[in-house]
């Protein structure tokens, strides 16, 4: 699937199954291929609880993988020994969907920034460390008068910032960001996109952005892909999967965001989805989507699709793209 | 056209240790009854704080001060006793808590948390309250309603917990429905199904909806007018056509800037800079100034009145004033 060399993660036919009650299994990612080239930002979108958080998690090696391979600059992530798992963590970091919960309270914001820096001993002495957060803080736009204070001073927003910071404080070359900016209101979201993108071409990043917000994530990604239980339906890049979105579910997705402006939402028709989602303890037979799909047909009763190529650079998982 | 809420002078402080927090400062807006109303405004603004002086939730250390005025439907509510007080709650007016996810009782199931608040206002017996909240469920799209009413809050997802606390809210039929923030926890399909029941119950039996949400797409969706708070203060309202296509505060402009549109793709958003200011010491002047491009000398001597600046459409903003300097051509 990938026919580049500048290529920072390949995932193939990644599984992870969680185990539920006695003997079943929920599959929360089943089969998923994507790979991230160097330098770019790669958007995950879908349904909540359609597997983006662990799909990212397991990427980073945090989860155990049930089946499948997650290749990083081309070294299998899950058979690390010690030492190279400890310099993958530096390399390679996760801002939290949950700013409220992923801070420490009892620790000062400082300590929480610097604790990355001395885990992987990255400065030369406790004024190194005091330099280099004070500078990250002002990065991510705090006062670094700001480092003595504990996380419940601080708004939604700029929590959000510190574990920003703390990602940073390692100087990573990767950064999984769950979720960076959903709990925030639309200025603070702006202030946050901006800066993850000026970090971006400063320091020459890779993002996976996992979001809900189809918006937002057209506005930061280079490519998105699009994940329905457990599965990835279509990635292309950006621009043509807003422009020509081609699985039904993709449609169904782009049609129900709201546009901010009443004349144009006036004239909007979505495309309405019947059906409950299903759960991934015991997903449809066939394609996962079949019994919500508009256009299902016998086929997608019985056959599961798989991700095929259906243009330049753009891959849908559905029986009608083929 | 009338009104069924009329806000006047309303100001709601809470004393802490460190301080007093003015979080609402003498707001004044009326509702207009069958309409969808938005309340938008950065987080701290005081939304909630003045949704729940509307349902009689204020609790200490919160205090509503004796100028504050609040009328339903003419009746002046903030002198109800407590026995008015539950009358008025979940019959006349309802509220869907920002938090719904940690509003649900975890210890009962879903069944009984709705049978109890109906049998609370309705002389139905519980079998008869029984159907009416499968009902409401399946309303809310929650399928298989009639097992899901036997099942625990934690057996339900975020987005279907969200649901029911929509439900329970409905189920009295309330004239006036407070949604806060009702559909954060929801993707974007889900969240476009509850909106359209809302509107579809709407429609059928006449509700007044005051939508609180920082999606300004579900507001252009949603609400045909909309009030713009700022630090404890309404700064601009309107109804929607005013405030998206000509809003006149610089608050409400710099918003409306910093929304990405998925037709408009690349550059950079624009942000607001800088932070809004502290509650426990908001500035005498307008509250906005030190973010503002548009400052003058004038917008630090205090808040500026409420200048109407086309029909149903008014603006608190020196621009706007007669003594301001502005030219305050309004469009
Ligand atoms: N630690 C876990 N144990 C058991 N099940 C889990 C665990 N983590 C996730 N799941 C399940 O896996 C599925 C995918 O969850 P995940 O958190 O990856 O979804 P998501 O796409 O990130 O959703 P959201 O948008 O709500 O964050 C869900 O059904 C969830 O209940
Ligand atoms: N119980 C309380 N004690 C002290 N301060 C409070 C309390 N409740 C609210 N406040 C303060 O009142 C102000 C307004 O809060 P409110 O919850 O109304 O904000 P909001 O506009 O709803 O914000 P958000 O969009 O984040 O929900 C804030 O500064 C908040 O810190
Ligand atoms: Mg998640
Ligand atoms: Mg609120």
């Amino acid at each position: 699937m990938v026919d580049n060399t500048d290529c920072l993660l390949e995932v193939q036919g990644l599984k992870k199954y969680f185990k539920v009650g006695k003997k079943k299994m929920l599959r929360a990612v089943d089969d998923v291929s994507f790979y991230i080239r160097k330098g770019e930002t790669l958007g995950v979108v879908g349904e909540s609880g359609c597997g983006k958080t662990t799909c990212g998690r397991t990427c980073l090696g945090i989860y155990d993988k049930t089946g499948g391979q997650v290749t990083y600059r081309g070294e299998d992530v899950h058979g690390m020994d010690k030492e190279r798992r400890r310099r993958f963590t530096e390399q390679a970091q996760i801002i939290f969907q949950d700013p409220y919960a992923s801070l420490d309270p009892k620790m000062k914001i400082q300590e929480i920034v610097a604790e990355g820096i001395r885990a992987h001993k990255m400065a030369e002495d406790e004024a190194d460390i005091k330099k280099r957060v004070e500078g990250l803080l002002s990065t991510v736009g705090l006062d670094p008068a700001y480092g003595s204070r504990y996380v419940h001073e601080f708004s939604g927003g700029q929590r959000q910032r510190i574990g920003i910071a703390r990602a940073l404080a390692v100087e990573p070359e990767f950064i999984v960001c769950d979720e960076p900016i959903s709990a925030l209101d639309v200025s603070i979201q702006a202030q946050i996109v901006n800066l993850l993108k000026r970090l971006q071409k400063e320091k020459e990043l890779t993002y996976m952005f996992i979001a809900h917000d189809l918006s937002m994530v057209k506005h930061i990604s280079d490519r998105v892909m699009v994940m329905y239980l457990g599965k990835v339906m279509e990635i292309t890049t950006a621009d043509q999967l807003y422009d020509h979105p081609a699985h039904p579910y993709t449609q169904a997705l782009l049609s129900a965001i709201p546009i901010p402006d009443p004349r144009v939402e006036a004239g909007k028709v979505r495309i309405r989805m019947e059906g409950e989602i299903p759960s991934p303890v015991d997903p449809p037979e066939g394609c996962r989507f079949q019994n919500r799909c508009p256009y299902a047909e016998k086929k997608c009763r019985e056959e599961t699709p798989v991700l095929e190529k259906i243009g330049e650079g753009h891959f849908a998982a559905c029986h009608r793209c083929g | 056209m009338s009104q069924i809420l009329q806000v006047e002078n309303l100001s709601v402080q809470f004393h802490t240790y460190t301080g007093t927090i003015q979080a609402v400062r003498d707001i004044s807006f009326g509702i207009r009854e069958n309409k969808v109303t938005a309340i938008v405004g950065e987080s701290g603004c005081g939304k909630s704080v003045t949704s729940k002086a509307v349902m009689g939730l204020i609790q200490k250390p919160g205090v509503i001060s004796k100028e504050s005025k609040i009328f339903f439907k003419g009746e002046d509510i903030l002198g109800y006793t407590e026995k008015q007080w539950e009358d008025y709650r979940g019959q006349k007016c309802s509220i869907v808590f920002q938090d719904a996810l940690t509003a649900l009782n975890p210890t009962m199931d879903i069944g009984r948390q709705i049978t109890e608040k109906i049998r609370v206002h309705r002389r139905v017996n519980r079998q008869e309250a029984w159907q009416e909240g499968i009902r409401m469920l399946e309303q809310v799209g929650i399928p298989g309603a009639a097992m899901r009413m036997r099942q625990y809050p934690h057996e339900f997802s975020g987005g279907m917990r969200q649901r029911v606390m929509i439900a329970i809210a409905l189920t009295l039929h309330p004239q006036l429905l407070i949604a806060d923030e009702p559909t954060t926890a929801l993707d974007v399909t889900i969240q476009a199904d509850i909106l359209d029941m809302m509107k579809e119950i709407q429609r059928e039996q006449g509700m007044t909806i005051i939508l609180i949400t920082h999606d300004l797409g579900i507001v252009a969706n949603f609400a045909q007018d909309i009030i713009v708070m700022y630090a404890g203060k309404v700064v601009e309202k309107g109804s929607a056509e005013d405030i998206f296509y000509h809003p006149a505060h610089p608050y409400t402009e710099a918003l409306l800037r910093a929304v990405p549109r998925l037709d408009i793709s690349g550059g950079q958003l624009e942000t607001i800079e800088g932070a809004p200011p502290n509650m426990a010491d908001p500035p005498a002047g307008c509250p906005f100034a030190d973010r503002c491009k548009k400052k003058r000398p004038v917008c630090g001597t205090g808040f500026p009145g409420e200048a109407e600046i086309a029909e149903g459409h008014q603006v608190c903003c020196w621009l706007y004033m007669d003594d301001g300097g502005g030219s305050g051509d309004g469009r």
